[in-house]
């Protein structure tokens, strides 16, 4: 995609020349009244952490929050885009807009320009016609709803733990430890993953944030 | 393509058509074995702190041409409005031009709006900018001013993100400074603490990294009042030389001398009245 005259030069690492990149685990899960939305905290310039506490969580209106995974100044960009389109929507309609639009939103952007991004989004949040919803666009522009999903690169490491310890009708504090400790196992074993783990709650009250210290992880092994 | 119709419309923007030329001009070259001549990078350390009263940004001075030392002393830390300053590093022309049109385009919105800008308001004009040129702009900024809601402090990347932080660094000795913030930062910090922390952070890029040298620029924004301080410390004193090559009248000897006088005529006078109004 961008090809650039590589000017190898003592004087400039190769990380000064890198793109910058989310490299990520995210994941999102419904359950009865909201979402429960998580993310790693580390965003890479090639080996270089350039930001250890990033917020991958974005708000993009009052009960919808998107995940980025992927490029950081295109997710960052198509984030920006899509917040003032769904803010314009949601004048026009005069009232709050649908997690579903936001999702579509999103998928309109990235696959007219799939070939020029490298985005992984999850848009999650509370409406009051479905109530908590999780959209995931991969990379390529597909559109699906799924009751859980992880995405970014730590992602990989927790299809398995997802699969088997999934259940349908989990509480909020189930799900909250149950995203807390599939975001903390990619930690440990993607070097692109890292920091703390963010956590957001959406329901029809609204947003509870909070975030999980390295020293708070929960403990799976003294390997 | 060699042919194109009179009537095609010609679509706005960047135009990156040269840029298979250049490709191929650089191999051919190559394969000469000379090397084409390198845009003049600052190689740089910049960074930036939020510290009780505002922002504190700093700089070194040393631009470098591939691996000469291009200018000594050049400034990195641009003004963009009365509140706000911006440290650039990558590509010099790229922040220094990057840097001015924003400065410009901020003015014209400040006028417009009858406010004093915003710093996010600068963060949103820059990361956009350089989104829009997908990294081909090689400008990697530290963006700090204080406004009406407090002081701020951005990184930007030359793709477009940017992210918000208490401590920033940028560039070739980023590392270095990093790991001097990353051990002695602490939240709401002094004026003195701030700018001897800045002052550190860049003297273990300037010595610790090639691409970064010569002197200390220092830049303090508070509420109402800026103080550029530039240099604030010279780390770079050029050395004294100790012996000197001038010789005295008589140390070479001389064995004969011979004068021939050139006679020149006057050809042609004319004169030119400039115009110094």
């Amino acid at each position: 995609m961008a090809s650039t005259l590589n000017n190898y030069n003592d004087l400039c690492p190769d990380w000064t020349q890198r793109e910058v990149s989310t490299g990520t685990t995210i994941m999102a899960v419904e359950f009865d009244g909201g979402v429960v939305m998580g993310a790693d905290s580390r965003t890479t310039t090639g080996a270089y952490i350039a930001n250890r506490v990033t917020d991958k969580l974005t708000p993009i209106h009052d009960r919808i929050f998107c995940c980025r995974s992927g490029s950081a100044a295109d997710t960052q960009a198509i984030a920006d885009a899509v917040t003032y389109q769904l803010g314009f929507h949601s004048i026009e309609l005069d009232e709050a807009p649908l997690v579903q639009t936001a999702a579509s939103l999103f998928r309109d952007m990235c696959y007219r320009y799939r070939e020029e991004l490298m985005a992984g989004i999850i848009v999650a949040g509370w409406d009051r016609r479905r109530g908590g919803q999780v959209y995931t666009v991969p990379v390529g522009g597909m559109l699906t709803r799924q009751p859980v999903s992880v995405g970014g690169s730590g992602s990989s490491y927790i299809y398995g733990y997802v699969d088997s310890n999934y259940r349908s009708g989990m509480s909020k504090e189930e799900c909250l430890k149950f995203t807390a400790g599939a975001l903390t196992l990619p930690m440990e074993r993607d070097g692109s993953s890292g920091g703390v783990v963010r956590l957001a709650v959406i329901s029809e009250q609204g947003v509870e944030r909070q975030a999980i210290l390295g020293n708070q992880l929960p403990q799976f092994s003294t390997v | 393509m060699a042919t194109v119709s009179v009537c095609q419309y010609q679509p706005g923007g960047f135009s990156f058509e040269n840029c298979r030329r250049n490709a191929l001009l650089e191999a051919d070259i190559t394969k000469l074995g000379f090397s084409s001549p390198a845009a003049r990078k600052t190689g740089t350390t910049i960074c930036g702190i939020v510290y009780k009263d505002g922002v504190v940004l700093g700089a070194d001075t040393r631009a470098t041409e591939g691996m000469i030392v291009a200018d000594k002393n050049c400034s990195k830390i641009h003004y963009i409005s009365p509140n706000i300053y911006c440290c650039g590093a990558g590509t010099a022309a790229d922040t220094e031009m990057t840097t001015q049109i924003i400065s410009s385009n901020l003015e014209l919105h400040s006028l417009s709006t009858g406010r004093l800008p915003r710093v996010a308001t600068a963060n949103r004009m820059l990361k956009q900018m350089l989104f829009r040129y997908q990294g081909y702009i090689g400008a990697a900024l530290v963006l700090g001013g204080v406004d009406c809601t407090g002081p701020h402090l951005y990184s930007i990347y030359p793709h477009g993100s940017t992210d918000k932080l208490p401590y920033v660094t940028m560039g070739s000795g980023s590392l270095a400074a990093m790991a001097v913030f990353e051990d002695r930062y602490r939240p709401d910090m002094e004026e003195e603490d701030a700018k001897s922390l800045v002052r550190d952070a860049i003297a273990a890029g300037i010595f610790n990294d090639l691409g970064s040298g010569s002197n200390i620029d220092v830049c303090v924004i508070t509420k109402g009042k800026v103080d550029y301080l530039r240099p604030h410390d010279i780390a770079n004193k050029k050395g004294v030389r100790t012996g000197s090559y001038r010789y005295k009248h008589g140390t070479t000897g001389v064995l004969s001398k011979a004068v021939t006088p050139l006679n020149l005529d006057m050809v042609e006078e004319s004169v030119q009245t400039m115009d110094t109004s």
